[in-house]
């Protein structure tokens, strides 16, 4: 292991990769990933895959368009060994009531000026594109053809092989246990298998930044919280676009092998790092997946896991170098929707580690919570 | 045991492939179901998991007591999600 780097990057889940890959690719040497675990053992590797672009803020909107560009192009931009598999399916959003309508109205016109190509749907139309759908109480969709599904585990690893082939090194089962920092610069990183000198960390710890945050004294306003998933038998290709909905609280799509994945957010799930699977959830999935998708009902459920949300206080990341300790960076809080903008991420904060004027203006910052000026994204499960 | 022996049945991966992907470096059971779905069929791993981690010890330093397996997901064995949802089906 190297004792002293240029910057060391914790966390070699997507995000971390991400930023690796980018900034290696801008030239910048010396780069080290500290994985305390394998490649995607976190956040990335028990995420739900969906990737989508039918957001309710600005930042959003604008980081998942950017992102899917690059998801269209990625197995020839990192020159994958493996393919990503990408299915562009569709996401399929429900409303339940004129008021969540309005709402996908107010965001499809905030989509239309990022260029992403998503449309309002009558409940007709929805079932055109989900004949099965069991359409009570919906009181119309949104579409956007262009969003759906990518695997995480063949990403991630894709940006790690990328950027080794640019010189990253990435250590994996080797944890970051402190960062030390005297007179507001940072020395080094103390890791469980010797210490590296470096002046430059970036957290892309995901569900654990707000602890790798308190290793330089700086405090992140985010905190993790349990998602559970369940995955299904493989079966022939029936269900084509992602079926979501916000109010009803579910998101349910079939991946190109043939399985179904499918979760709900739990409203009272309490902060903690735990991780472990419920019966709960396997018996209100089940439910509710079967109503809204009746053919389900014949499918077995082959395993189930659990993730971390690192979430913020309004369900955007925090992309941002610390006040007090420069050369401290963050890209964390990303409230359940990391992979599917951890290409725009590693352009971004690759940018903004080598002090580039930034390719999108954001309103990121870690400051932004001081002063209340919050945009509430809209559009969470 | 040959290259295009099936090692995954649920999801048809051959020893050739596993055995590439080891030497690949990767040497664990967690990377390798995450990398070619090894283990992730119906069956759960439970004929290919201990067969791949024989396959990591012949072509690395490794031996049985370093190889970790994956975590056991509940339900043991696939369930109906109707019968999970309390549907009765007394035929």
């Amino acid at each position: 292991m190297k004792s002293k780097a240029n910057i060391v990057i914790i966390g070699g889940g997507v995000i971390g990769s991400a930023i690796a890959y980018n900034l290696a690719e801008k030239g910048v040497q010396d780069i080290v990933v500290l994985e305390k675990n394998y490649i995607a053992s976190g956040s990335t590797g028990s995420c739900g895959a969906g990737i989508r672009q039918q957001w309710g803020t600005k930042m959003n909107c604008l980081l998942s368009r950017k992102s899917m560009e690059i998801f269209e192009n990625m197995n020839e931009i990192l020159n994958t060994r493996r393919d990503i598999e990408l299915k562009q399916g569709g996401y399929l959003l429900l409303a339940y009531s004129k008021k969540e309508l309005d709402q996908f109205k107010e965001n499809i016109k905030l989509q239309h000026k990022f260029d992403i190509p998503s449309r309002l749907l009558t409940v007709k139309e929805a079932k055109e594109i989900v004949p099965q759908l069991n359409t009570t109480g919906v009181s119309g969709a949104a579409f956007c053809p262009t969003d759906g599904h990518a695997n995480p585990f063949r990403v991630n690893q894709a940006y790690v092989e990328a950027a080794e082939r640019k010189g990253v090194e990435f250590y994996t089962y080797t944890k970051a246990e402190d960062i030390v920092v005297k007179n507001g610069r940072i020395k080094k990183v103390v890791t469980d298998k010797g210490d590296i000198e470096t002046n430059r960390v970036v957290n892309a710890a995901g569900g654990f930044s707000k602890e790798v945050g308190k290793m330089a004294g700086i405090d992140i306003p985010t905190k993790s919280e349990r998602h559970e998933i369940l995955v299904t038998e493989q079966v022939n290709s029936i269900l084509k676009p992602m079926v979501m909905s916000f109010s009803y609280n579910i998101y349910c799509q079939q991946t190109p092998d043939g399985s179904f994945v499918m979760g709900y957010g739990d409203p009272d799930e309490p902060a903690s790092h735990n991780i472990r699977a419920s019966w709960q959830f396997l018996e209100e999935m089940s439910r509710k997946a079967t109503y809204l998708l009746p053919f389900l009902k014949d499918i077995r459920v082959i395993r189930q896991w659990a993730g971390l949300y690192n979430v913020t206080p309004d369900a955007q990341p925090i992309l941002d170098e610390s006040d007090e300790v420069p050369g401290y960076f963050m890209a964390v809080g990303f409230s359940g929707h990391g992979f599917m903008i951890a290409p725009m991420t590693g352009i971004l904060m690759a940018e903004m580690i080598t002090g580039e004027k930034l390719s999108i203006d954001i309103e990121l910052d870690l400051k932004r919570f001081d002063h209340g000026r919050l945009i509430l994204e809209p559009s969470v499960v | 045991m040959n290259d295009d022996t099936i090692i995954c049945r649920c999801e048809d991966i051959t020893l050739k492939e596993l055995r590439d992907l080891i030497k690949e470096g990767y040497t664990t059971l967690d990377e390798i179901k995450r990398a070619l779905r090894l283990g992730m069929g119906p069956c759960r791993g439970d004929i290919c998991l201990e067969l791949a981690a024989r396959e990591i010890c012949r072509l690395t330093d490794k031996t049985m007591e370093d190889i970790k397996m994956p975590n056991n997901r509940p339900p043991l064995k696939g369930i109906k999600m109707g019968e999970l949802a309390g549907d009765v089906d007394e035929k």
